[in-house]
């Protein structure tokens, strides 16, 4: 298959009267990196959320070739989707390797110890925390727990929202090394940043989200050295400097 | 009073103590998985224990028909709720595990009554036919509002309350039953004396304690459905069918409910509507616990159940009041040691 592995088209969701997303279509092509960037409030985790079917949308979401739109969350975890949300939404009171464990649900006991073995080798930190409470671990331990209990589902398409917010600098730069990598290992990546930079850095394509709509798209690259995003997300100074 | 009655009061607040202790781990449980407060636990106790009685008499059980009758109705309500999306494959499925086979056990078990069947067999039929009502009961009534706020939920359990308790009268009729004792016979044990019915309670309370501890801490689906409790949209994200789950804790609720009901069958006279205040018991343990720990809710219902008794001796007209009254210092304590939180948030 060679087509791209989501596409959405003219896709709105709304919160009661608010139309947080309006007419969004997005392409993202298997085995690329594709970031939305936006500042706060411009629907970006909406976004996402109506792609994992959190939040309800209309418009046409096609993945694998196949509408979703009617699938059930946990339908479209079984299809390859998986969403890191901002929140993490770990299960606190649990320990780091029942979080991993019941990110392969789907998949059943076999995938397991394979599943298991593959992200304490990403992180190596996890092993080392393994017997640990969730709700113990620092913040960037909890993105990457995060990260790893996603890729126990062996995701076709990882969405991370956020994966750098209030993660000290040094770790920022670890998680977008382990994004890079995961392409590298054959997972297609939609990243929702408000560090700009370092998104248009590992991205390939690149969307610009505001009040909801897409205001421009285009090769990351191509975007990084426009003086429009350059003015309003990328700075002089580079608050968020990776 | 000397130390034997003393040590008698005891065993017998031990012993109830011990019941109460399995529905309120019940209603942590349920409200854990679903965060519905389960009003209604009792009357799967009263139902186990009045489906015993019918097989012990020889009667075909009224929980049989009762299970046809709530099959087609979830069959019947969920494809109408679902006609947009509904599938061959699931119709088939719902025909098979709602119609067909409380039909088939309807034959069975009106066949098999008639000849007294043996105690074990009679446990293993009531079990048949009581746990499979429990899922029924959280599709037909929670399932549609599963998103709802737990007041509403609370309100929902109330009213399936009522329709439980007349369903009960309906299906048993007003009188009550007693059980044979599993274990018939005293044992003396220095200056007390066992009823061999105690003992099964004790142990089968023990048993159930521990099974459900392993399940929770040591298999996949328990740990599925803890994990659905601490974080339901975790639980979704890792593709946890979060309905599924409420399924399957009503199912354990309703098999915990009615081997509870076979159990205290013999030591109590058990009618229709017997199994609320018996409920209500958990329910005060479950609050000390804050509906929330499993250690804490056996503790407590223990020790609603030989406060019980203790009062039951000094001032037996208002045993009830003094236990129910329990719950509001109960209730005064939890909320001075508990940091408040919108009771909304997820």
């Amino acid at each position: 298959m060679s087509g791209p592995i989501l596409e959405l088209k003219n896709v709105s969701a709304s919160y009661e009267k608010v139309e947080a997303v309006r007419n969004v279509s997005l392409q993202l092509d298997r085995g690329s990196i594709v970031t939305v960037i936006g500042a706060n409030g411009a629907g970006k985790t909406t976004l996402l959320n109506a792609i994992m079917g959190v939040k309800s949308a209309s418009g046409s979401l096609r993945f694998k070739d196949e509408d979703i739109a009617a699938l059930e969350i946990e339908a479209r975890v079984g299809a390859g989707l998986c969403l890191v949300p901002e929140k993490r939404e770990l299960f606190s009171t649990m320990s780091v390797e029942d979080n991993l464990r019941l990110g392969a649900y789907r998949l059943g006991g076999g995938a397991v110890a394979e599943g298991l073995q593959q992200v304490f080798r990403r992180f190596p930190r996890l092993l080392e925390r393994r017997a640990q409470v969730a709700g113990t671990l620092s913040g960037g331990e909890r993105q990457m727990l995060a990260m790893g209990r996603a890729l126990m589902s062996k995701p076709a398409l990882l969405m991370l929202d956020e994966p750098s917010l209030g993660l000290a600098p040094r770790i920022v730069k670890d998680i977008f090394q382990i994004i890079v990598e995961l392409r590298q290992a054959g997972v297609s990546i939609l990243l929702v940043e408000q560090n700009a930079r370092a998104a248009l850095h590992v991205a390939d394509y690149a969307y610009v989200m505001e009040l909801g709509e897409v205001t421009m798209h285009g090769r990351a690259s191509d975007l990084a050295a426009d003086p429009r995003i350059i003015e309003s997300y990328l700075g002089l100074g580079g608050r968020h400097d990776t | 009073m000397n130390s034997t009655i003393a040590l008698f009061l005891l065993q017998d607040g031990v012993i109830n103590g011990a019941i109460y202790a399995l529905l309120g781990v019940t209603l942590v449980l349920i409200f854990a998985v679903t965060r519905v407060i389960f009003v209604p636990q009792g009357e799967f106790a009263a139902w186990g224990a009045l489906t015993l009685a019918s097989l012990e008499s020889g009667a075909t059980p009224g929980t049989a028909l009762l299970l046809v009758v709530l099959g087609v109705s979830a069959a019947v309500v969920e494809t109408i709720r679902e006609r947009a999306s509904m599938r061959p494959a699931r119709l088939g499925v719902m025909a098979v595990r709602d119609v067909a086979m409380p039909i088939a056990l309807l034959l069975i078990v009106s066949t098999i009554a008639p000849t007294k069947p043996a105690l074990w067999l009679s446990v293993l039929l009531t079990l048949a036919l009581v746990v499979p009502l429990g899922p029924l009961v959280y599709r037909l009534a929670f399932q549609p509002i599963a998103d709802a706020t737990v007041l509403t939920l609370f309100i929902a359990a109330i009213g399936v309350h009522f329709a439980m308790i007349g369903l009960g009268l309906i299906f048993f009729g007003a009188e009550g039953f007693r059980n044979e004792p599993f274990i018939a016979g005293v044992f003396p044990l220095g200056p007390l004396m066992f009823k061999g019915q105690s003992l099964v309670i004790l142990a089968a309370t023990a048993a159930l304690l521990a099974a459900l501890w392993f399940f929770f801490e040591h298999s996949m689906l328990g740990k599925a459905l803890r994990a659905t409790a601490i974080n339901r949209l975790g639980a979704r994200l890792v593709g946890i069918p979060t309905r599924a789950t409420g399924r399957i804790a009503f199912a354990l609720a309703a098999a915990i409910g009615a081997l509870s009901g076979t159990l205290i069958g013999s030591l109590t006279t058990i009618s229709y509507d017997s199994g609320f205040i018996i409920s209500l018991k958990g329910f005060v343990a479950a609050i000390a616990a804050g509906l929330a720990s499993y250690p804490v809710t056996v503790v407590a219902a223990i020790g609603v159940g030989v406060l019980e008794s203790f009062a039951a001796f000094f001032a037996s007209a208002y045993k009830e009041v003094i236990v129910f009254s329990l719950i509001i210092p109960l209730l005064i304590w939890r909320s001075l040691v508990t940091a408040h939180h919108d009771e909304e948030e997820e």
